[in-house]
């Protein structure tokens, strides 16, 4: 229930400001578009190296969705006075996990058509995807959300949560690119199952972790 | 580590680097020549224990940040510091170790191997966790942020492993003394010991610096002006 109530409290923000989700959208949409004059015009290296790119721009736009769903819990004390109400803080932490989730994911989905138009990719098998970008977000945001709590009450906070976060997320990195290049290029040995399973013990190891260790962090 | 007299750690300090001289002096001249890679392969004298020990220094802080959650106490975070802070250089160490290994039998620098990926996801991991570190004032929050942070960072270590391993491996098998012939393992063990030795030293004195600069952290402001001493001296013509 309580977190019900914080889930809620979460997507009403995000709902409430929906300006973010796009300025972050068109953040990601340029960082594939930038990716692709890195590369060069040639069609077959974008569409092989596409899978990356989708990712990377996943990832460093998530980094603006997360610094962002903390800033409002800083202005005028709100983070104190949320810790106050008769509600725990893994209530509080899974509350904007999911809603951090929920907004990578529909990032992600919104990228896809981009990706599909700039690197001419397949798309054979759209729900698996759609799989993978849901387990990936959530490797994301667990993390994420956790590394936020503590950066945006620290000195610069836009340096620490990409320096805290981009190392601890190469495995879903990894995971998450393979995984989707096998499904956009063909997967003749059946490897997208094994990948995506890594990606999913990542998510099982950083839900529950994080989620344990968050009241210390927001503890005073 | 770091409570007890500094006189230790310099001892074991010199005692590590005794062993390591004694060491790399039998690996470099009296132990014999490896047959495929040549004189190469005497770097693995200093390779393998600075990788034994660079993961125990990691180890270890990871049972600080454990220890100060649980039971609390400035002389975990003091440690905690100092074994990321030596674990960090070790790692980096490694690399670069790692890296003239290469060059002459891989024909390359870097490569994309598991256990060298992983150590630079380390290092980066680590670094991430130190600049917090320097980044937030309260002792208190930078204590338990520090604690949580490494926490989540070692237990990331073993996915990081296995996801590069099956990304790419190319790694040769691990040595140990176990695995390496009798005239080479009596070297690796005498330089693993030094290493050790000079770790727990270094992790010793840093945490002692550590716990310093925490004291000072946490003692009260000096007063803006001295007070007025009890006994001064009336002025002269003052009101009675």
């Amino acid at each position: 229930m309580q977190l019900l109530a914080a889930l809620h409290k979460e997507l009403l923000l995000q709902w409430r400001t929906k300006a973010q989700l796009l300025a972050i959208f068109i953040f990601g949409a340029s960082s594939l578009l930038l990716f692709s004059f890195a590369v060069g015009p040639d069609s077959s290296a974008l569409r092989q190296h596409a899978a990356g790119f989708l990712w990377l721009g996943l990832m460093l736009s998530s980094t603006l969705t997360l610094a962002e769903s903390f800033q409002s819990e800083m202005e005028q004390r709100a983070l104190e006075g949320l810790l106050l109400l008769p509600a725990g803080a893994r209530a509080l932490y899974y509350g904007k996990a999911i809603s951090n989730w929920t907004q990578l994911t529909l990032l992600g989905i919104g990228l896809i058509p981009l990706m599909v138009v700039l690197y001419d990719t397949p798309m054979p098998r759209p729900f698996a995807l759609l799989g993978v970008i849901m387990a990936g977000a959530a490797g994301l945001s667990a993390p994420g959300t956790l590394y936020a709590a503590m950066t945006s009450q620290a000195r610069a906070k836009q340096t620490l949560l990409p320096l805290l976060l981009f190392p601890l997320v190469v495995p879903v990195l990894l995971s998450a690119v393979k995984a989707t290049s096998l499904l956009i290029l063909g997967d003749p040995m059946g490897q997208v199952r094994d990948w995506v399973l890594l990606l999913l013990c990542f998510d099982a190891i950083h839900w529950s972790l994080c989620g344990f260790l968050f009241d210390r962090v927001v503890e005073d | 580590m770091g409570d007890e007299r500094p006189g230790v750690f310099y001892g074991l300090m010199a005692l590590g680097a005794g062993f390591l001289l004694w060491g790399s002096y039998w690996g470099l001249f009296l132990a014999p020549r490896e047959t495929y890679m040549g004189d190469v392969q005497r770097i693995m004298y200093v390779h393998v224990p600075t990788a034994w020990n660079a993961m125990l220094a990691l180890t270890y802080s990871f049972v600080c940040a454990l220890a100060f959650l649980m039971k609390g106490g400035w002389k975990w975070d003091n440690r905690l510091e100092a074994a990321m802070e030596v674990g960090i250089a070790f790692c980096a160490l490694l690399c670069v170790q790692g890296s003239i290994w290469a060059k002459p039998t891989w024909g390359v620098w870097w490569d994309w191997d598991p256990r060298l990926t992983t150590m630079a996801v380390l290092v980066f991991a680590f670094s991430g966790i130190l600049a917090l570190r320097r980044f937030v004032d309260d002792p208190v929050k930078r204590a338990v942020w520090s604690s949580v942070a490494c926490i989540v960072a070692y237990v990331d270590v073993p996915i990081v492993y296995f996801s590069v391993k099956w990304w790419n491996s190319l790694h040769q098998v691990q040595s140990t003394p176990q695995t390496v012939s009798s005239p080479f393992h009596w070297p690796l063990r005498i330089n693993a010991f030094g290493v050790l030795f000079l770790m727990i030293g270094l992790i010793g004195l840093r945490s002692r610096v550590a716990g310093l600069r925490l004291q000072g952290e946490l003692a009260p402001p000096l007063p803006e002006r001295p007070a007025a001493p009890l006994l001064a001296p009336k002025a002269q013509g003052g009101a009675r």
